[in-house]
């Protein structure tokens, strides 16, 4: 009996878009919670060693490359927010080049990262040491991984023209997840390769 | 091209194992055990199984580049009369509370069949069948009625009712929640195939070492589990997006239904809560078949470290079980008591301060497992505290009866046997939160029969309240008043006949999870596996009930409780699109007793 296709009026389009970067922000919650329980096993775990690494010849790797791919995704943060307020001001070349910058930094953080599990001299099973390195890393870069994607599926909307001033909601979800991604690294870093 | 349907998604579920589990065995060079395979061929599964049911069809237009198709995406609505809605990836949140409804209520039969063959196992000392599948049993019965409890009320009566409650066309994400449903069968359909793998004995808790040693059935229950945390993370944005962005005009917090509360406060701890197992179970899965050492005291691992998280989740858990249950409860009171929902504003606080508290009561699971001892008095003392807002929840319902002209029918009576259940599972609880008593009675049937009361008691009670209450609205037909009463009353007799002798078999000192007993326990425990029993006839009652009014119950009115919320206002069962007006709302829906009330909800004109 509804045969009608409903029309969608600008003020659901507001809505929608206030839904759905709150229903982000949440999603982000769940993640914070996600990595604080990997956290909270790594603590726990290094505090009940005696030495950390414990011994057994593995050594923690050096903060060199690390702390390149701390200035690497720090910039890649400022790049992508570049990029949301070129798409809010309607500027599509700017939002282009801001994104395609964002995603040449996130590619090399990855590649170092991807160098740096093959060089380490450890692996996964190599006791709790590379347990909970590979581990926390891991799921870090899985969702650098997932960022990269989304940020190329923003590039092509982009591309194609489907990215305005009054519509640039994806430019923004993505751009929250990206930051929130990049302060779990700042976390990691600091904990896994500083401290 | 076929179009979607669960036929596709079958055979892309066969297809994604066969790929997955394929291609290790040929590229992994014989290296690859049982469960490598089983784990990246459960994942394509769970892949192709969506892609069959056409989970993703509407994002990959825009992935592409371009817009969703709004009349295809109109069309996954649904539309009204059409069975087949049912069975397939449709939007609209009626259908998708309907399925897991359903759902809940076909997994409460199968864990429920498993309580009768455990209690067929304990109705003599000695082995009847076999200690080991007795543990299977055991424990995929324990796995499947925590799933009930977490998903029967919040996805099934939440998703249909919170929606038509706050005046709103649908959930916010519609078709994340339409995903959220679809996550489930086949995660469902690994915990009950668990026995073909192997079985698993370490219960729902999958504490290690057991769980890193036990069989291929144990790591079908872990990867099941996570798939079930993410369905329940997904359909927890959307309930809370929804309730703080969708309500209709004047519908302010305060007036909102207790019920749209109680599933607020519920999403919340969903939120924060489930990842953090999710997590454990995940460490366990690399533990098993990545060789890590998180749970390996040989490698500098922790066993405890497992429990702290496994039950930072599952304490809060056992709230997201009960406090839709409550909800359900408070909600139905005022209608047949016809007086205001006592004390509304305190229990609103009553079930924030729960979600809070839940977060600090974890430990008191684990006073036994060697813990710092530090925790042992703070976790007793916030566990002691945490019956201060449970209890003026029960408050709320008894002052609302009080004094209230109350009318007997089937949900009220569920009200009744929520009161009497609750309230003992309550008072044994304090003797499971004290350490003292807690070190005697941990891991014995006095903990069973404990948890027996407070899950069946707050949430299966109020699962049936509510499902009574709401059936003529989910329908738009009436149930047997008759078969309603007659489960009522044969299933708490039995159920009390049940669980109240476990108080004392547990004082006695059976052992919980065990399949034999000491000889002197035969007598009260082939008592127990009687009185077990007719709980399961109860619920044949039941069963037939809902079946038989659903084909052929009489037809029956928009409100025939004479209710004031506002999926009342509308016809039972509500129209595909809810509101054909945008309602407004002026009052709290719990104007009753007074003879000049308007009904505050009606949509506008």
């Amino acid at each position: 009996m509804t045969g009608h296709v409903p029309v969608l009026h600008p003020e659901d389009a507001v809505a929608a878009r206030r839904n759905l970067l709150l229903g982000v922000q949440l999603g982000i919650l769940s993640e914070i919670m996600l990595f604080g329980a990997l956290f909270a096993a790594y603590f726990v775990i290094r505090g009940g060693s005696p030495a950390w690494p414990p011994s057994g010849g593995v050594d923690r790797p050096e903060l060199l490359l690390p702390g390149l791919n701390t200035l690497l995704l720090v910039s890649s943060s400022v790049t992508m927010q570049l990029g949301v307020r070129s798409a809010a001001t309607g500027k599509r070349g700017m939002l282009l080049r801001w994104l395609a910058l964002t995603l040449v930094l996130g590619g090399v953080f990855i590649g170092i990262q991807a160098y740096e599990f093959a060089t380490n001299g450890f692996g996964l099973s190599d006791g709790v040491f590379g347990s909970t390195f590979y581990t926390l890393t891991g799921f870090h870069g899985a969702h650098v991984l997932v960022g990269l994607t989304l940020i190329v599926i923003v590039v092509n909307r982009a591309r194609l023209g489907r990215i305005g001033a009054d519509r640039h909601t994806a430019v923004e979800a993505v751009s929250y997840y990206w930051h929130f991604v990049d302060v779990v690294w700042l976390f990691l870093f600091s904990t896994l390769y500083v401290l | 091209m076929m179009r979607p349907s669960l036929l596709r998604a079958l055979i892309g579920a066969v297809l994604g194992f066969a790929i997955g589990g394929g291609s290790l065995v040929l590229l992994g060079g014989g290296e690859m055990g049982p469960g490598q395979i089983l784990g990246l061929g459960y994942l394509l599964a769970l892949l192709g199984f969506l892609l069959g049911i056409g989970a993703f069809r509407f994002w990959w237009a825009w992935i592409a580049g371009g817009e969703v198709d709004p009349a295809d995406e109109h069309a996954a609505h649904g539309a009204a009369g059409d069975w087949r809605r049912y069975l397939r990836f449709t939007t609209d949140h009626k259908v998708i509370g309907i399925q897991y409804l359903v759902t809940a209520f076909v997994l409460f039969l199968v864990a429920g069949l498993a309580a009768m063959f455990m209690r067929f196992e304990l109705a003599q000392p000695g082995i009847q069948v076999n200690k080991d599948f007795y543990n299977t049993v055991m424990s995929t019965h324990g796995a499947m009625m925590i799933t009930v409890a977490l998903v029967s009320i919040i996805g099934g009566l939440g998703n249909f009712l919170v929606p038509l409650m706050i005046g709103t066309r649908d959930m916010a994400f519609p078709k994340a929640n339409a995903l959220s449903y679809w996550l489930l069968p086949l995660a469902l359909l690994m915990v009950a195939i668990n026995p073909l793998l192997g079985g698993f004995d370490s219960g729902w808790t999958a504490y290690p070492p057991l769980s890193q040693q036990a069989n291929l059935g144990q790591q079908a229950y872990l990867m099941a589990f996570i798939t079930i945390g993410v369905s329940s993370i997904l359909s927890a944005i959307n309930f809370l997006v929804t309730v703080f962005r969708m309500r209709a005009p004047g519908m302010t917090l305060f007036r909102m239904p207790i019920f749209v509360w109680a599933m607020t406060v519920t999403a919340s701890l969903v939120l924060i809560a489930t990842s953090v197992v999710a997590a454990a179970f995940t460490m366990l899965l690399f533990d098993r078949l990545l060789g890590t050492g998180f749970f390996r005291p040989s490698r500098g691992g922790d066993v405890i470290l497992f429990q702290h998280l496994f039950w930072f989740y599952s304490h809060p858990a056992v709230y997201i079980m009960a406090v839709p249950g409550l909800g359900a409860i408070l909600e139905i009171v005022p209608v047949f008591a016809r007086k205001p929902l006592f004390a509304y504003p305190l229990a609103v606080a009553s079930f924030i301060g729960i979600g809070v508290l839940s977060f600090m009561v974890w430990a008191h699971h684990m006073f036994v497992s060697g813990m710092a001892d530090a925790f042992h008095i703070p976790i007793m003392f916030t566990t002691e505290v945490i019956s201060v807002p449970t209890g003026i929840v029960f408050l709320s319902a008894l002052g609302t009866i009080w004094l209230g002209r109350i009318r007997f029918a089937t949900p009220m009576l569920f009200v009744f046997g929520f009161l009497a259940a609750f309230l003992v599972g309550g008072i044994t609880g304090v003797y499971l939160a004290d350490v003292p008593t807690d070190i005697v009675l941990s891991d014995t049937y006095f903990v069973v029969a404990h948890f027996h009361y407070t899950i069946v008691g707050g949430t299966i009670y109020g699962l049936f309240a509510g499902t009574y209450y709401w059936f003529p609205k989910l329908t738009g037909r009436m149930y047997s008043e008759g078969l309603g009463r007659l489960h009522f009353w044969w299933f708490s007799l039995a159920f009390h006949a049940t669980f109240l002798p476990m108080f004392w078999l547990g004082i006695e000192g059976m052992r919980r999870r065990v399949a034999d007993y000491p000889a002197e326990m035969g007598a009260v425990n082939l008592f127990v596996s009687f009185a077990a029993l007719n709980i399961g006839l109860a619920v044949a009652v039941f069963v037939v009930n809902m079946v038989r009014s659903w084909r052929r119950g009489p037809a029956t009115v928009a409100n025939p409780w004479r209710a004031q919320t506002l999926e009342w206002q509308l016809a039972s069962p509500p129209p595909v699109d809810n509101f054909e007006h945008q309602p407004t709302v002026s009052a709290t829906p719990y104007q009753y007793g007074s003879a000049a009330a308007p009904s505050p909800g009606h949509p506008a004109p």
